[in-house]
């Protein structure tokens, strides 16, 4: 469980970028808070800098998209999906509950 | 149309497979392709491709399991040689004859060589293929000088990877600035900073006048129209690249500079569309990554409409990894624009790690938008551009879930 940020610090429509290994990108999408693998899975670039809109976030670098819900990409050119991470808040501190290394990949 | 067959293996080629299957197109659908490779990512070869394990897999564009969904006839390792629109016929180099409706060209472009003596040595490069890439990367093991011939992206980017390597680097460009022709003087002027600051040297305003070699046949030195003289055990030309349209030649098809085509990406001939860096789309040939990406959905509507249905309204949107710093731009720069550093600072001429946005305005509009590692605001400012433009062409009819 990885301690991110006061959730009062990232209102809707903001996301964070958590230096775990791999780094690890977090959203608050209109009140729901959804973490992701940051990296784009078709090139190095993070999704924390994305383009946010609904459930969605596009990729800076080519606009691949991904559902924020399921880590799952929506369009091309990125066709495998990013992992989901759990996330919760304790005390007013967002944490993320990273997913085991294997299997959890949607 | 019973039968199309898409010329060239790359990613305009692959992506205009896709749209015909997404599109609905249920017929023969053959893929001819020069290189012996399937559809792969040329951005990675200049940048981290260059850099990696001898070892390391190709940058593939596709899997096996889309490879099988596309449910296409792969010709690959093979030219096409001919194209003969009366008799509905792509000829190819080894004699075959593929049997067509409709065509799809998309056969990309060739990097240029230095056209004087010495152009062929032992180690000068050009970088455009993989096994281009996997020439130069196996050879960047010898010797410790390297010289760059062209500040362009291609050049620029293997500057910053062979700097990456440890090798001493020295980029030479005819222009007085890198990249001033796309990015305009004062940013082109950032540019030539990057390189210093990754310790490269940059000799701008001068051309090459040849290559020097050994006995033996190798490259030793490039001499430079201004009399120096630049000893390289490696050299890398990166002075563009020549649409391949040799193959169309007496095809009926318009050419110049590419396959001239209307901005739906049909030709003369409503059966025949053309995609990608080939391809002279409403005037402009674009090679870009993301114009290769964004024309097959109209080119394909179009073709299996048999007219120009669709038009494509692109903002032009290219990007470029050098010295650890990812440059972006988008839109339509012209000569006189004013820029202007919209946010982050330059400190003598070169940003600071936080990178900077800069604006490029004309009318007191923003026509064109550049950045270094500033993605947010420079998303945000290119779909603002694009909305303004009533920009079409960024939505793509393949879902990636769709094999």
């Amino acid at each position: 469980m990885i301690p991110v940020c006061r959730l009062d610090d990232l209102p809707a429509g903001e996301s964070v970028r958590v230096d775990t290994a791999p780094p690890i990108a977090v959203f608050n999408a209109d009140g729901e808070l959804y973490a992701i693998d940051d990296t784009c899975t078709h090139q190095d670039a993070s999704l924390s800098e994305g383009w946010l809109e609904g459930c969605l976030v596009e990729c800076p670098l080519h606009a691949a998209s991904f559902d924020l819900r399921a880590g799952r990409p929506t369009c091309l050119p990125a066709r495998r999906a990013v992992r989901t991470h759990r996330v919760t808040v304790e005390d007013g501190v967002i944490h993320v509950h990273m997913a085991a290394e294997e299997g959890s990949a949607a | 149309m019973r039968t199309v067959t898409v010329v060239g293996a790359s990613l305009s080629g692959l992506y205009a497979a896709r749209e015909l299957r997404a599109q609905g197109f249920d017929g023969r659908l053959v893929v001819v392709g020069d290189e012996p490779h399937r559809p792969y990512d040329r951005p990675p070869l200049s940048k981290d491709y260059l850099t990696g394990a001898p070892d390391e897999d190709p940058p593939d564009l596709t899997d096996d399991e889309e490879f099988s969904a596309l449910d296409a006839e792969w010709i690959l390792g093979v030219r096409a040689a001919g194209l003969d629109p009366p008799g509905r016929t792509v000829l190819l180099a080894d004699g075959r004859e593929v049997r067509t409706d409709g065509v799809v060209v998309a056969t990309g472009a060739s990097a240029r060589g230095l056209p004087m003596p010495g152009g062929r040595l032992a180690g000068v490069h050009t970088l455009r293929t993989l096994d281009d890439a996997r020439a130069l990367r196996a050879e960047l093991t010898s010797g410790p000088r390297r010289v760059v011939v062209g500040g362009g992206f291609i050049g620029s980017e293997t500057a910053s990877s062979c700097a990456r390597l440890g090798h001493g680097v020295t980029v030479v460009e005819a222009a007085p600035l890198p990249l001033v022709a796309q990015l305009g003087p004062e940013m082109a002027a950032v540019c030539a900073g990057l390189h210093r600051r990754g310790g490269v040297e940059l000799i701008t305003g001068t051309g090459v006048a040849g290559l020097r070699g050994t006995g033996a046949g190798a490259v030793d030195g490039v001499e430079l129209a201004d009399g120096r003289l630049l000893p390289a055990e490696v050299v890398v030309v990166g002075i563009g690249a020549a649409p391949n349209t040799g193959w169309l030649a007496g095809s009926t098809l318009a050419l110049r500079d590419g396959v001239l085509c209307d901005d739906g990406c049909v030709t003369a001939l409503p059966e025949v569309v053309a995609v990608g860096d080939v391809a002279r789309v409403g005037g402009t040939r674009a090679e870009h990554w993301t114009s290769a990406t964004e024309q097959p959905r109209t080119a394909i509507r179009n073709l299996l409409a048999g007219h120009t249905a669709e038009r494509l309204r692109p903002l032009p949107y290219f990007w470029s990894d050098q010295y650890g710093a990812r440059i972006q731009f988008a839109g339509h720069r012209l000569p006189g624009d004013t820029v202007r550093v919209a946010e982050g600072t330059l400190t003598d001429g070169a940003p600071d790690a936080t990178g900077f946005l800069a604006l490029y305005e004309r009318e007191g509009r923003t026509a064109a938008v550049l950045s270094i590692d500033r993605p947010r605001p420079f998303t945000r400012v290119r779909r603002e551009l694009a909305c303004a433009a009533g920009a079409v062409g960024a939505e793509s009819t393949v879902r990636a879930d769709a094999s």
